[in-house]
């Protein structure tokens, strides 16, 4: 790319979709960049209330934002609060102090010791972190006597540039000049994402350089594509001017489809009933994952018939006549599930899971298939059940014969398994459909562990290795005209569902608030640009160039509209 | 000392809105509480942040302790607010 054009633009990953032209603003100042390196003076009790004077300064602006804000702006703002207020943040830092440190130091430490352990315990509690991280900003702002972060209100439209937004920069974001969001980190399922779309502002995240564009720069830029456009000609401006000033092009409602009316079914995944009860708000076509796996943590019996029974069938109920598609018990060694009594593993990614575990506890798998034939003929459900972790043909069949002998008539497997992608046509032989799970299909196929940080590139879902294994059960399964689906975090990214839909998958499952993303990315593509898309992607020998190529023929597809 | 052993009703866990309701329910009661779980704490109770880093889930029991006067009934009043699924709308 020549230099002159390198310089003009910049590519991140939309994850909002729209389309903007406005000035670009900073948030101002950015975040403490050294947090802990201040120097300090005073005595040990000294430096302590001062860090208790700025934690409280940090909950009070947090409750002074809270009038007037939105309903669900005002958790996120009370929750900074009390994390900021919490005594146990000060006796951290106390400890700290005692041992030598400054203020700024003290502080830092503090939040980080918690940041592990709350980091280690993954999940919701790891999100946490960024806004542990955000108090300690903010602190350190009021002890340095810096500015707080404020998001710019200059009376005119602007596009707000940041190196991260926290929950509380984002929460009062609805009522400000803000038309669209550039950051330089985050990803589909950060929180800016989430609520860049739920207003729906274009955005884009894991932009390098956002923020460093300078303040009252103007750009375009594109919420479906990533692309960023610095100082567009007066051309260029006139021609977004006109497509926004045009009637608003509807985005795309009801069942999924390529632009050309090939159908994508966009389907829900959910883990727990108030997950459902959300997902069937959304305009979705019904569930493509329905992990069953809460109703058997953390207790020490067995959940028998009965009590399953109830809990499938008020999730039924919540989709009517929609599909709801089951996953079965999903659970390993390293899963606590007391009543299984599962023996110690080295390797509990590579031991008893999954379907496995049915040849050491059969009763748990007919149990979980009775009481989900039981609810099935409560409701009005179009029932399908799936087995995780198949890897052989006999593993299918032997699932598809337990099932059906429940009154279970649409059985599948997940393919998660390399062994499992590769037979898919054996595979496809015993079931009706085929559903894949890309992260755990990633982690088989690269043996890279999900859990262990620093291998991310490898679990990257653009590595073309793992794309043909993904065209490999797309055609197995076109071949004999059966469903095979995509559930799995990657096929929440509008550009990879496209994808997706080239190499032969018929549905795509994912969190509820990024099915309108997927929707309108599919409803601007033909299926043929996506078959391109798809080829071209697996041509590439990285996942950096699979992207880059599928990105670009998309655009293309843009640009030509745009001529 | 005075103690009491319950089990989790929130389906969510003791984490996001439940972890916040139950430390500020500890604060109130006016003595020092504290909460652990299995091998992890025991943690202050008021602390939200202790609370979460108990990491602990659906189902799991805790045990509750405090001592001085008034403890058997906070301790009570606790225990009941724990074994309600505080995230339920």
């Amino acid at each position: 790319m020549p230099t002159d054009v390198a310089a003009r633009e910049l590519v991140g990953r939309g994850v909002s979709a729209g389309l903007v032209c406005a000035p670009v603003l900073r948030l101002v100042p950015t975040a403490a960049t050294h947090p802990g390196d201040g120097p300090d003076t005073g005595t040990p009790e000294e430096r302590l209330s001062r860090i208790v004077a700025a934690l409280d300064a940090v909950a009070h602006d947090m409750e002074a934002r809270v009038a007037g804000a939105p309903p669900a702006a005002v958790e996120v703002l009370q929750m900074t609060a009390e994390l900021a207020r919490d005594p146990a943040l000060a006796s951290a830092a106390e400890s700290h102090l005692r041992s030598g440190c400054s203020a700024e130091g003290a502080l830092d430490a503090a939040v980080e010791d918690f940041c592990a352990q709350l980091d280690a315990l993954g999940g919701y509690l790891a999100e946490r972190v960024s806004d542990l991280r955000d108090v300690r900003d903010r602190a350190t702002a009021h002890l340095r006597g810096d500015a707080q972060p404020v998001v710019p209100s200059p009376g005119y439209p602007y596009i707000l540039a940041a190196r991260d937004l926290s929950p509380a920069d984002t929460a009062t974001l609805g009522e400000s000049d803000v038309v669209g969001i550039l950051t330089e980190e985050g990803g589909p399922t950060s929180h800016t994402a989430i609520l860049a779309r739920s207003l729906g502002l274009p955005a884009v995240v894991a932009c390098d350089r956002a923020a460093a564009i300078p303040d009252g720069t103007v750009v375009v830029l594109d919420g479906s594509t990533g692309l960023v456009e610095l100082e567009p000609d007066e051309e260029r401006r006139e021609a977004v001017r006109r497509e926004l000033a045009a009637p608003a092009r509807p985005t795309a409602t009801g069942p999924g489809r390529t632009r050309d009316g090939h159908p994508v079914g966009l389907l829900a995944n959910i883990g727990t009933v108030a997950d459902a009860e959300r997902a069937a708000s959304y305009d979705g076509e019904g569930v493509g994952l329905f992990r069953t796996e809460f109703l058997f943590l953390n207790r020490a019996d067995r959940p028998d018939v009965a009590e399953q029974t109830a809990i499938y069938t008020r999730v039924f109920e919540l989709f009517g006549g929609r599909p709801v598609t089951v996953r079965t018990l999903d659970a390993g060694s390293d899963k606590p599930i007391a009543f299984l009594q599962l023996q110690p593993e080295e390797n509990p990614a590579l031991g008893v899971r999954g379907i496995r575990l049915a040849t050491t506890d059969r009763a748990h798998l007919v149990d979980q298939l009775t009481a989900l034939g039981h609810a099935q003929r409560a409701t009005a459900v179009r029932l399908k059940v799936m087995a995780p972790m198949v890897s052989t043909a006999e593993e299918a069949r032997d699932f598809v014969l337990t099932a059906r002998a429940a009154g279970l008539t649409e059985v599948g497997v997940m393919v998660e398994v390399p062994a499992a992608a590769l037979r898919a046509t054996d595979l496809l032989a015993e079931v009706d459909f085929v559903s894949i799970g890309t992260n755990d299909l990633s982690q088989y196929t690269f043996a890279a562990d999900r859990m262990v940080s620093g291998l991310g590139n490898l679990l990257d879902p653009w590595q073309p290795a793992l794309l043909d294994l993904v065209a490999t059960v797309g055609s197995a399964a076109q071949a004999v005209a059966k469903p095979v689906g995509v559930c799995g975090e990657a096929a929440a990214d509008p550009l990879f569902a496209a994808v997706l839909v080239g190499l032969g998958i018929t549905s795509l499952s994912m969190a509820a608030p990024a099915l309108q993303g997927v929707r309108d990315q599919l409803a601007v593509l033909p299926r043929s640009l996506c078959q391109e898309m798809a080829s071209a992607a697996r041509q590439a020998t990285s996942a950096g160039a699979a992207r880059e190529a599928a990105l670009g023929l998309a655009e293309s597809v843009r640009r030509l509209a745009d001529a | 000392m005075h103690e009491r052993r319950t089990t989790i009703g929130s389906r969510v866990g003791l984490h996001a809105r439940p972890a916040a309701t139950f430390a500020r329910a500890a604060a109130e009661a006016g003595i020092p509480v504290t909460i652990a779980a299995g091998d992890r704490g025991p943690v202050p109770a008021a602390s939200m942040l202790s609370v979460m880093t108990l990491g602990v889930e659906f189902g799991q029991e805790v045990v509750l302790a405090a001592e001085g006067p008034g403890a058997e009934e906070a301790l009570e009043a606790l225990v009941l607010l724990l074994e309600s699924d505080l995230d339920a709308h």
